[in-house]
């Protein structure tokens, strides 16, 4: 093992992400900078700058045509990969949807952040949201070392022949983009090696006449769609079959879900993101005490992994989806998943917390493992309000 | 867990001393978690910026609320911000000072440890302006942790873009602010 691992450095998530962009080494990385996702291209633009890299960077007017960029590159033979953030990726999702439709396995980083109005810069999942129904995979990290892993892990799953999709890799802004943390790098020949040449069916540019970005009539453009929609959902399996060679060869596994304590859990927080870890400290504090808590982390959220959180949450009496996203009108995303596939005897609530970059101190989550005590109160709660906002909870 | 809180102006170089303390403890295989509070980020606005040691590994990703430590890159600080807000009782605040006075004011309100470093003089007769060298240097001197040598370590990889000339003022800045919190330590 010692082999493949570098020292461990600190570094923020951003530093980290491009860090992996490096070791894959893309032929192309179209790029319009954006916070909190800056520091991933600032730090992959030295490189190039360096001669650390050999990658084409384009810098181009907008996300919108980053990400049109992106597609040509992609179908034209070229492992490509970009960046974004918050209205950056909400510029680019007209466009990701056409890169899923056209199957082009471009590889982003998401610095996670608010959507405007009002202009907020810090972390939630809005953005994510938003390109939920793109087609794309999305994957989230818990830190800056698995922001880094899954980055590695995310060209095998996008260029995997069942797939060929689109893959988001999420962290959440500030608190993983520009949190500095111990970070362990694998060697880069190791990452080369994982990662493999990028293959794909019908290269443009690969001596085998083809076209594509076609006009589909209404006799075949549902076909195409629906074995868009298989692929993506192919991609659940191949995600399983990527973290558990990564977790082979390099020690590290990153499941689609990470059930923590569950074993007897009787009250349980699903999850997604950087609260993890504080979530993990309130268990373990909470268990000191005797209280039969746990915690599943979703670290892939698109296909979404409905059977292995079922069979997480297992016999588990209540539980509570914690959102840093809304869906105004109806149940948040996150919740709303959870429910439409779950089948098992649980009692699922809704939360809503840090929007908008708002601080979750473990004492948020301990509120919630005690509310889980007591009988449900209906609808959506919002956790962590000030003021008289508190009282306006639904 | 050790928390650290840095109060300093925009460019004084709170973020950059958060990041070296994270790496000096890294180099004691400590766990570690290094980040600023971003804002509107204007030169000379007060900022917040933070440093999360422990011997396991650290997993939370909340703010620091209650910190062990609070280091104060500018004087005048001390009377624009709550500087010990939140600080624990038992904890200790580290300050930049021009005369020993602004010191005790903090001391006449703040039960725990206080010490105050004349940084912006130590830093300039070391042939620097950054105050946050000294103040890392008086940090180890005074706390006992990390090592000078990591500190020196740390400051050198963190700052390793810089010309030898700074790098060499900073290491002597850094021994000098050590010196001090050596002072402060034996003195109580």
């Amino acid at each position: 093992m010692a082999k493949t691992m570098l020292g461990v450095e600190v570094l923020t998530g951003g530093e980290a992400t491009a860090h992996a962009m490096r070791q894959i080494r893309p032929d192309v990385v179209p790029i319009y900078p954006i916070t909190p996702q800056t520091p991933i291209i600032q730090t992959f633009s030295r490189f190039v700058a360096d001669g650390k890299v050999d990658t084409v960077l384009l810098q181009v007017e907008s996300e919108h045509s980053a990400m049109s960029a992106a597609v040509g590159a992609a179908l034209a033979g070229a492992r490509t990969m970009t960046a974004t953030a918050s209205q950056g990726l909400a510029l680019m999702v007209e466009i990701i949807y056409i890169a899923s439709g056209l199957r082009a396995p471009i590889v982003m980083a998401v610095g996670n952040r608010a959507l405007s109005a009002p202009i907020n810069i810090h972390g939630d999942h809005s953005d994510g949201m938003l390109a939920r129904d793109s087609g794309a995979v999305q994957i989230y990290a818990e830190n800056a070392q698995e922001a880094y892993d899954l980055m590695v892990m995310a060209p095998r799953i996008a260029e995997h022949p069942a797939v060929l999709l689109p893959v988001l890799v999420g962290q959440d802004g500030f608190s993983v983009t520009h949190s500095a943390e111990n970070v362990a790098l694998l060697r880069d020949e190791e990452v080369q090696d994982f990662v493999g040449p990028y293959e794909i069916p019908y290269p443009l540019l690969g001596g085998r006449p083809s076209s594509q970005g076609l006009f589909a009539m209404p006799d075949a453009y549902y076909e195409i769609k629906v074995r868009q929609i298989l692929a993506l959902e192919a991609a659940e399996q191949v995600f399983a079959d990527t973290a558990r060679a990564y977790a082979l060869r390099f020690g590290r596994h990153l499941g689609a879900i990470e059930p923590y304590r569950m074993d007897d859990a009787e009250r349980a927080i699903v999850l997604i993101g950087s609260t993890a870890g504080t979530a993990k400290d309130v268990v373990d504090e909470l268990r000191e005490r005797g209280e039969k808590v746990g915690l599943v982390v979703l670290r892939l959220f698109r296909p979404f992994p409905h059977q292995a959180l079922a069979d997480a949450l297992g016999g588990v009496a209540r539980v509570a989806v914690l959102d840093r996203a809304t869906a105004p009108g109806t149940f948040p995303p996150l919740f709303a998943d959870i429910r439409a596939g779950y089948q098992g005897s649980a009692e699922l609530r809704s939360y809503v917390y840090g929007l908008g970059g708002r601080d979750t101190a473990p004492q948020d989550i301990e509120k919630v493992y005690a509310e889980l005590r007591q009988p449900a109160k209906g609808g959506i709660r919002y956790l962590g309000l000030t003021g008289e906002d508190q009282h306006g909870e639904s | 867990m050790i928390e650290v809180r840095w109060h300093g102006r925009g460019g004084q170089g709170a973020k950059t001393a958060s990041h070296v303390l994270a790496v000096a403890y890294l180099k004691e295989d400590k766990s570690v978690q290094a980040f600023p509070e971003y804002g509107p980020e204007r030169s000379g606005a007060p900022m917040l910026a933070y440093t999360r040691v422990d011997d396991r590994p650290i997993r939370r990703h909340c703010a620091v609320t209650q910190p062990d430590v609070v280091v104060v890159l500018d004087p005048s600080l001390t009377r624009e911000v709550p500087v010990t807000s939140g600080l624990k009782s038992e904890g200790r605040i580290l300050l930049n000072v021009v005369d020993a006075g602004e010191a005790g004011e903090v001391a006449r309100t703040y039960p725990g440890q206080v010490l105050g470093v004349s940084a912006d003089q130590l830093a300039k007769e070391a042939g620097t302006r950054f105050p946050n060298v000294v103040l890392l240097g008086a940090y180890a001197g005074w706390v006992g942790t990390p090592s000078l040598a990591h500190m020196e370590e740390a400051l050198i990889e963190v700052m390793g873009h810089l010309p030898a000339k700074a790098k060499d003022a900073s290491v002597r800045a850094m021994a000098a602010g050590y010196a001090a919190g050596e002072r402060g330590r034996a003195n109580g």
